[in-house]
């Protein structure tokens, strides 16, 4: 059983404007089911739902139709349960400007009825953790979006939640506050926290979560390990160089193998190879080339990336949209 | 117990963000003492038809219109502040803990009535120059009055904001709710100039008898019996909005 499960969540909104009102599917009946100490991300466009998705398990708006439980306790009926086994980082953040991030801190931990000593104290503890002691004592607003970030973050898990909602907690971020935010993220699972966050980064959804889903328009299109929903859709290609006097002869012997799938000869002496698993199959190729006295200049194995799947799901690319 | 502790945690933390800028709390009390400082030469003879023959005796009856006024206006202004923190993710943030609902909203309302308080202090000590007069038992009765006009104006445009969101559309129907009201209540010019019907809607209108028992008590009439009614609808009126609003900020969505 997840620590997690969510059976056919909707939501949807009306807008007005101009005497037209319109229907916003913005969640349109999901399912997931995330197991305890997982990282799982949410992977999606602009508009596909995912904090509408996480609003509505974080107790902020009622769905229009289906159930969930959270560490056991029902969004519907147990509220309270809810609250207090979750944190939640919104999109936005929600530090205030002339707040210092100590004060922050305290004041959360005191909101979840921890008493002032001990508020403290785990207020220390996480600017820490977060590595903000150094600005501790300073307003929020003078501080960098990574830090601010962080202490969005620090504010969402001082009560020790056993999940933890992120929403986007990397946008706006540079590549290297990103890295620092992946370990952060990889720290509050080592510590036992299941972490839901959400992205529209290919990279983090790939390299950071355990665990997939990618939610085009409202539904989940597909759900899985990266490894497994890229395998799913198509292996490996590896593109062999010879030159283009071996390119008919390598063409020739290759055609024989039973692990490739797809043998293609192109221009300028390269081979585009179709294979179930790229790092099984290139020793193989390299060898029976070699046997037949071809030499390679050239080895790249194309794995496929999340946007393959996206793009074969929903038939247009993340990047795009 | 909770509603009381959570309470005490959210207006700590309003008090001790509102120190750290206090120049809003100036800035709001900045035209009631241009008006008291403008129109102090024609206050005598303006209010001589409500028995104002001496400069000290407009006072008395001028001040409390001024600060029954004050209470309305910077309690419905409040609203305003929310706006930025909805905005800004606190409330949200808030609402994610099993903190009390009705403590988010009381912490900040009380907020603004000790920010009435500082505004009055500084009317009243101003006016206390012009030759105004008042005993202490009656000013803490007036400051009672006061303090639940904030309650009820403020908790009402908090109830209003989290309703509203639009920042345009909440200062149209603030302001199409404070004026009349205030013209309603004899604030600044008495009721009793008003028409015959005006004058009839007046007594069903808390905040006249707000004015009339803060003039009562600034007369040194302490036992006059609009003080007591002024009380009793006051107090009513408070417990509906504050329920009212309370409600509406355990399941604000936005
Ligand atoms: N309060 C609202 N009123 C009307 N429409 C809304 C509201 N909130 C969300 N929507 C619509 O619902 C859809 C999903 O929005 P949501 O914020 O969940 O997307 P998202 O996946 O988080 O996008 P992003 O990556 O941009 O944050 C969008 O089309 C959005 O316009
Ligand atoms: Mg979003």
């Amino acid at each position: 059983m997840g620590i997690i499960e969510v059976k056919g969540l909707a939501k949807s909104y009306e807008t007005r404007s101009r005497r037209k009102t319109t229907k916003v599917d913005a969640v349109a009946g999901v399912d997931l089911d995330v197991a305890e100490g997982e990282i799982f991300g949410f992977l999606g466009p602009n508009g596909a739902g995912k904090t509408t998705t996480l609003r509505m398990l974080a107790t902020l708006i009622p769905p229009d139709a289906g159930e969930a439980t959270i560490a056991g306790a029902n969004l519907r009926s147990q509220q309270a349960g809810v609250r207090a086994a979750i944190g939640y980082i919104a999109q936005g953040g929600a530090t205030t400007d002339d707040a210092t991030a100590r004060e922050e801190l305290v004041l959360q931990a005191r909101m979840h009825g921890i008493g002032k000593a001990e508020a403290q104290r785990r207020a220390i503890a996480a600017l820490a953790a977060f590595e903000l002691t150094e600005y501790a004592d300073r307003a929020c607003k003078t501080y960098s979006g990574g830090q601010r970030r962080r202490v969005d973050i620090a504010m969402g898990i001082i009560h020790r939640p056993k999940v933890v909602f992120l929403d986007e907690p990397t946008t706006g971020l540079d590549p290297q506050s990103r890295a620092h935010m992946w370990d952060e993220v990889r720290r509050l699972r080592s510590e036992g926290m299941t972490v839901f966050l959400t992205t529209h980064y290919l990279e983090e959804a790939d390299v950071l979560c355990d665990r997939v889903a990618i939610i085009d328009g409202g539904v989940i299109v597909a759900e899985g390990t990266p490894d497994t929903l890229k395998r799913e859709i198509s292996g490996d290609i590896v593109t062999v160089g010879v030159g283009e006097e071996f390119a008919e002869k390598a063409g020739e012997v290759l055609t024989g193998q039973d692990y490739l799938t797809e043998v293609e000869v192109r221009d300028g002496g390269m081979l585009r190879l179709a294979v179930e698993d790229g790092g099984t199959a290139v020793p193989r190729v390299m060898r029976a080339l070699d046997d037949a006295g071809i030499i390679t200049s050239t080895v790249e194995v194309h794995r496929p990336t999340l946007d393959d799947v996206f793009l074969t799901k929903t038939g247009r690319s993340l990047r795009e949209s | 117990m909770k509603v009381l502790h959570d309470t005490w945690l959210i207006f700590h933390r309003n008090v001790k963000l509102m120190l750290r800028s206090p120049l809003w709390v100036v800035l709001g009390v900045s035209q009631p003492v241009v008006f008291l400082l403008l129109f102090a030469p024609l206050l005598k003879p303006a209010l001589a038809t409500m028995g104002a023959h001496s400069q000290a005796q407009a006072y008395r009856i001028y001040v409390p219109g001024m600060l029954v006024a004050l209470a309305l206006a910077g309690g419905l202004y409040a609203g305003f502040d929310l706006l930025r923190e909805l905005a800004s993710g606190i409330v949200e943030r808030a609402r994610v803990t099993p903190v009390s609902r009705i403590a988010l909203l009381l912490g900040r309302a009380l907020r603004d009535v000790v920010v009435l308080v500082v505004q009055a202090a500084i009317i009243i000590v101003l006016s206390l120059l012009f030759g105004l007069t008042v005993s202490i038992p009656a000013l803490l009765i007036g400051y009672g009055i006061l303090a639940l006009i904030t309650l009820t104006s403020a908790s009402f445009s908090y109830g209003v904001a989290l309703k509203i969101k639009n920042p345009a559309v909440l200062g149209q129907l603030i302001n199409n709710v404070a004026q009349p009201l205030m013209l309603l209540s004899g604030t600044l010019l008495p009721i009793a100039l008003a028409p015959l019907w005006l004058r009839d809607t007046a007594n069903g209108n808390p905040f006249n008898w707000a004015v009339t028992g803060m003039r009562a008590l600034f007369t040194g009439h302490p036992g006059d019996p609009s003080i007591w009614k002024a009380f009793a609808m006051l107090g009513g009126l408070a417990v509906l909005t504050v329920v009212w609003s309370g409600r509406k900020f355990a399941k604000s969505v936005r």
